[in-house]
């Protein structure tokens, strides 16, 4: 499959997502924050960085940024679109997920080798893990606390669409210790760890990241 | 040539860390007495022509697209007087 990877002013992530993109099987296209046009691609990756200096609120201003309009629209028809780090920033601030990101709060910078456990295999994301795996996944943000109100929390939890959840203690803060999110159509996932990081064994952590990037091959194949 | 103002303040029941952050600063720096600290941002906007209740409307659609988040931030929108000394530094006058 095509996968499009944006880099916006900012991107930090972009050419490691599409190195993870080509490890997992796939095609990886760049794709340009300035462009109206998504290059016939079959998903897109949102990747992490500080996109427009994380300048008002982290991923406020790349939300209107024009390959966002044709982002949105694609993942209403039902695109497959992960969005990692600021990317999930990116998908809470477009309103394709619901709640928020804020500061962590022990208000220190967050870098190490996290456990997960990924509670929702059903999207074209995740669909190569077992229901309930637990991995391991770099996670490095400032801004990673995940909110919600209750009734959206209760809804998230209710309806399975918490994708990952952070294992061994909660590195920010973020509410029910949710680390990843998906829409009630599944196939926008919001995820706060770098699986992208974690796909090969030279560096990182391992390759527990790596089923983010094979789960569309394997589905496109199914 | 008039200035809108929009205040942008996390909503009470969310962390503000860098409150916190402030919050305990103060009493390092000997500054006792305060109990609670928020910190919000502040947009000045400066708007061409007459202010109309349009034009406040607009900035209101602008304040709740842009400027904050209304899923953590809560937004004012208020119209700011000019000073007799703006005026006066606007027309050029000392």
């Amino acid at each position: 499959m095509k996968i499009g990877v944006v880099t916006f002013p900012g991107s930090l992530d972009d050419v490691d997502a599409q190195r993870a993109v080509r490890i997992g099987g796939n095609e990886a296209v760049a794709l340009w924050h300035g462009d109206h046009d998504l290059q016939g691609v079959d998903a897109i990756v949102l990747p992490g960085g500080f996109s427009y200096g994380d300048y008002l609120r982290c991923g406020a201003i790349s939300r209107f940024s024009p390959v966002m309009a044709e982002v949105v629209a694609a993942a209403q028809k039902g695109m497959p679109v992960l969005g990692i780090c600021n990317g999930f920033q990116i998908l809470c601030e477009s309103h394709l997920l619901p709640g928020a990101l804020i500061r962590n709060d022990h208000r220190r910078f967050v870098c190490r080798d996290q456990r997960l456990r990924i509670e929702n295999n059903r999207t074209p994301w995740t669909s190569s893990y077992d229901e309930g795996a637990e991995v391991t996944i770099v996670l490095k943000n400032g801004e990673g606390g995940f909110v919600a109100d209750s009734a959206t929390l209760d809804l998230l939890e209710g309806e399975g669409l918490v994708v990952a959840r952070y294992l061994g203690g909660n590195p920010n803060g973020s509410m029910r210790d949710i680390a990843g999110i998906t829409n009630e159509r599944g196939n926008v996932v919001g995820l706060m760890p770098h699986p992208e990081h974690a796909v090969e064994d030279l560096t990182g952590a391992g390759t527990d990241g790596l089923g983010f990037f094979t789960s569309l091959a394997e589905s496109s194949f199914a | 040539m008039a200035r809108v103002v929009v205040d942008v303040m996390p909503k009470p029941e969310i962390l503000d860390p860098q409150g916190k952050a402030v919050l305990g600063a103060l009493p390092r720096l000997g500054f006792t007495g305060v109990t609670d600290v928020r910190q919000g941002k502040r947009f000045e906007l400066e708007i061409a022509g007459e202010l109309t209740d349009e034009v406040l409307t607009e900035v209101r659609t602008m304040a709740e697209t842009l400027l904050s988040n209304p899923v953590i931030e809560d937004f004012e929108v208020h119209v700011e007087e000019h000073s007799v000394h703006e005026i006066a530094a606007e027309e050029g006058r000392p």
